[in-house]
């Protein structure tokens, strides 16, 4: 079984089915098991749209989408989004404000049994290291704290793909730069694949295996990341 | 030192408060009825009623409520932009009206039974006929569908602001669409809907007029009965008395323990994107979202304007007595609405103005509560607490012009047009004081330093620049005010001049009498009045300004 995540041809517009207006054109990517992708490129420039489009918020108008040798959406099918196993982080968190940051993770393992549940978010709970806080509700988290909790809630149900939309855009430098070496290091002892939204050159040169650019609907230079400022810098440019 | 306009806020707030004062001292005195008489004999069925009638309501209203409001905000079909303002509409019908057409309209010689009659071959009722609808059941069914609006309001008001991450995040979490909705956007769209629940159980146990109609005797009715037909106010204060206690127990169990505050995490987010449905599905939400408006508004004022037709060809529609109700109408609502903006500006001026001091916050925060009283009390009680107080008052009045060798006046405050206003005006005074004081709210205090600074006394602060800003919210609590007014029932049926009737206790006497149809115009020129706040509701919704 191959445990890529396959972009084929994905084509996304708003507007109306008789009167499209595409934001995403003929785009495809791959991303291996264990890989984290990221994707750059201005605000506008569609890179939101696509992830929301692979999670299943978004129609497809063409093109397909397949995770670990499942197809999720084509011209025939379109899983709903609770079916398809992707984990997704916003960019504002989008904590539930009336669960306790316990519940907030606890969210997407219905399917377990009460023990097994529990266990699992206590896990997730010293991942993060924010036991201490399990009966705390979201605001009276700090912004870096919060988007631990958000981390690990999209983690918990262990998906197959985490979609993340610029995660730390919310976060000031100093918890930007710690946070991602955290966040990293979560994903990767997860052994899922990842995909990230951002527009920040820095931060996809640290944390990606893969990187490419958005611009107008389309992606291009789709390859490894590259260690080398200069080669960042002519894909940035 | 207490300043002018501190003192007459208190004053206003003493004299809100006055008429629960002497509920409480009639309802202790020991004239006429005992309360082990009241507890064995009126109270617990009518204690009964009221639980079932308020829990049957409750339920009508969060699922109306409630429903349609998620329905026009998550969805997109045909005419969901003009079914989320036609939604309101049942508001502008009070319950009574409601109560009148609809026991037309299905009684056995009406028009619906009388049509299903004919499609059945059947010639007369004695060989077909629907029993009697008056009843519990009934009643639930009608309060339910005028009082929704109250839920569905404050509700889509949250839906409408909820972030739309959230759902897709709990979509991503493996939960459905339903799941989502369930267990995401209702729990926190909770103190909404508490909001509107609690307003359409106070209007509940405030009614008297559908209650009574439908043969359901709830407490209000007691109360009213125990003063009308047996004359024992002592009985009515006790039972006041206990449905005060229970709507103030109720008041407190509702108040939701999280904070509304808390639920602010998301910043910026986008709100829920109505979603677009499937042709099938777009008719159905078509049809349950037009439902509560066609059973709730088009249906009685539709039956109304068509009996009004009907009687064109052989009487007048505005007959004298209709013309001179109307007038009444008019008095009450025009004298009610000033007391309650000028005694609204009072309190938010004491309350601008004391933000410097602690204790003067103090007391215009305990003004401000007291202001919001006088809509928790129904009609009836408030009328029966103000009798004693209206007496002495003529009493005094009456001594003082003999002292002065000057003819008396007779009754200046019991049973005058003068005692129905100042009543009416401590029920809704809480409505002008809600809108001006958020008016006042959004004027920044720098704008009183400086005026202050370029010399302008508190009294030029108030006439030159609050005044003038909040001209908004002062137009939107008149005219709220005034069609409460024109709309209002309890009060005016039990403290208005004998032989004077304005709208509403008019169509209650014709309605008493079985022949409503004979008011149907006043019942019309209610519901016309009524439209003017469900505009202004729709208007508040398009430009975001703030009418509470």
């Amino acid at each position: 079984m191959s445990e890529q995540l396959i972009l084929k041809d994905l084509t996304i517009a708003y507007g109306t089915r008789q009167k499209p207006v595409p934001v995403i054109s003929n785009l495809s990517l791959t991303l291996e098991k264990g890989e984290i992708g990221c994707l750059l490129g201005k605000s506008g420039s569609g890179k939101s749209t696509l992830l929301r489009a692979v999670a299943g918020f978004h129609p497809l108008l063409k093109g397909s989408i397949v995770l670990n040798d499942k197809t999720l959406a084509s011209d025939q099918i379109n899983l709903p989004p609770e079916n398809r196993k992707i984990g997704f982080m916003f960019q504002d968190f989008a904590l539930f404000p009336h669960l306790t940051i316990e519940k907030n993770i606890s969210f997407g393992l219905n399917k377990l049994k009460n023990i097994q549940k529990k266990s699992r978010t206590e896990e997730m709970l010293e991942l993060i290291d924010l036991s201490r806080f399990r009966n705390s509700y979201p605001h009276e988290l700090s912004g870096g704290q919060q988007q631990r909790v958000a981390l690990a809630r999209a983690l918990a149900p262990e998906p197959e793909l985490l979609l993340l939309d610029e995660p730390f855009s919310n976060l000031d430098e100093k918890s930007r730069t710690d946070l991602s070496v955290d966040v990293v290091r979560m994903i990767r002892q997860s052994g899922c694949k990842a995909l990230m939204v951002t527009h920040n050159v820095k931060e996809a040169q640290t944390i990606s295996d893969r990187m490419g650019f958005v611009e107008d609907g389309r992606l291009s230079r789709w390859s490894q990341t590259s260690s080398d400022p200069s080669r960042v810098h002519v894909i940035c440019a | 030192m207490i300043k002018t306009r501190h003192l007459a806020a208190t004053l206003i707030s003493t004299a809100i408060v006055s008429p629960v004062v002497f509920l409480i001292s009639i309802a202790f005195s020991d004239s006429f009825t005992s309360w082990s008489a009241l507890v064995s004999e009126t109270v617990i069925s009518g204690m009964m009623t009221s639980f079932l009638l308020c829990s049957g309501v409750a339920l009508m209203v969060c699922l109306i409520g409630v429903g349609t409001a998620w329905l026009v905000v998550a969805y997109e079909f045909k005419s969901r932009q003009i079914l989320s303002w036609a939604l309101l509409l049942p508001l502008a019908i009070p319950a009574y009206i409601e109560a009148y057409v609809y026991l037309d309209l299905l009684h056995p010689l009406g028009p619906i039974q009388s049509l299903i009659r004919e499609a059945l071959g059947y010639s007369s009722p004695k060989q077909w006929r629907i029993g009697d609808i008056r009843g519990l059941p009934a009643a639930i069914l009608l309060l339910g569908f005028v009082l929704y609006p109250y839920v569905y309001l404050s509700t889509r008001a949250m839906f409408m602001s909820q972030p739309g991450n959230l759902l897709q995040a709990a979509r991503s979490l493996g939960l459905s669409e339903f799941a989502a909705f369930r267990r995401v956007a209702l729990p926190m769209a909770r103190p909404a809907i508490a909001i509107g629940l609690s307003l359409a159980l106070l209007e509940t146990i405030n009614d008297i007029g559908a209650s009574e109609f439908l043969g359901v005797r709830t407490l209000t009715v007691e109360i009213y009965t125990n003063w009308n037909s047996k004359g024992d106010l002592a009985g009515g204060a006790k039972i006041s008395v206990l449905l005060l206690s229970i709507i103030f127990l109720f008041a407190f169990f509702l108040r939701d323990k999280k904070n509304q505050a808390s639920y602010r995490n998301a910043r910026g987010a986008k709100v829920i994107q109505p979603r677009p449905l499937s042709p099938r599905f777009a008719a159905l939400a078509c049809v349950v979202g037009w439902l509560p408006v066609v059973i709730g508004f088009i249906a009685p004022s539709g039956y109304l304007i068509f009996q009004i037709m009907q009687r064109m060809d052989g009487s007048e529609i505005f007959t004298p007595a209709i013309l001179e109700a109307l007038s009444h109408s008019i008095q009450i609502a025009t004298i009610t609405t000033l007391i309650c903006i000028f005694c609204a500006i009072i309190f938010a001026w004491s309350a601008r103005q004391s933000v410097s001091s602690l204790a003067s916050t103090r007391s215009s925060s305990i003004n401000s509560l007291v202001g919001k009283i006088g809509y928790a009390i129904p009609g009836t009680m408030l009328a029966i607490g103000l009798i004693i107080p209206y007496s002495w008052i003529d009493k005094q009045i009456n001594a003082l012009l003999s002292l002065l060798n000057q003819p008396t006046i007779g009754l200046l405050m019991l049973g005058s047009i003068a005692g129905v206003s100042c009543a009416c005006a401590i029920r809704f005074i809480a409505i002008a004081i809600g809108n001006i004081n958020a008016g006042m709210a959004r004027i920044p205090h720098s704008l009183d330093q400086v005026a202050r600074g370029l010399g302008a006394t508190s009294f030029t602060l108030l006439l030159r620049v609050h005044l003038p800003l909040i001209q908004p919210a002062l137009v939107a609590s008149t005219l709220l005010v005034f069609v409460e007014c024109m709309k209002e029932l309890p009060v005016t049926l039990m403290l208005r001049p004998l032989n004077t009737e304005t709208l509403s206790t008019l169509l209650y006497a014709d309605a008493s009498r079985g022949n409503y149809e004979e008011s149907a115009m006043a019942a019309l020129l209610i519901i016309l009045a009524g439209i003017i706040p469900v505009i202004l509701l729709t208007r508040v919704n398009q430009t975001g300004n703030n009418i509470q």
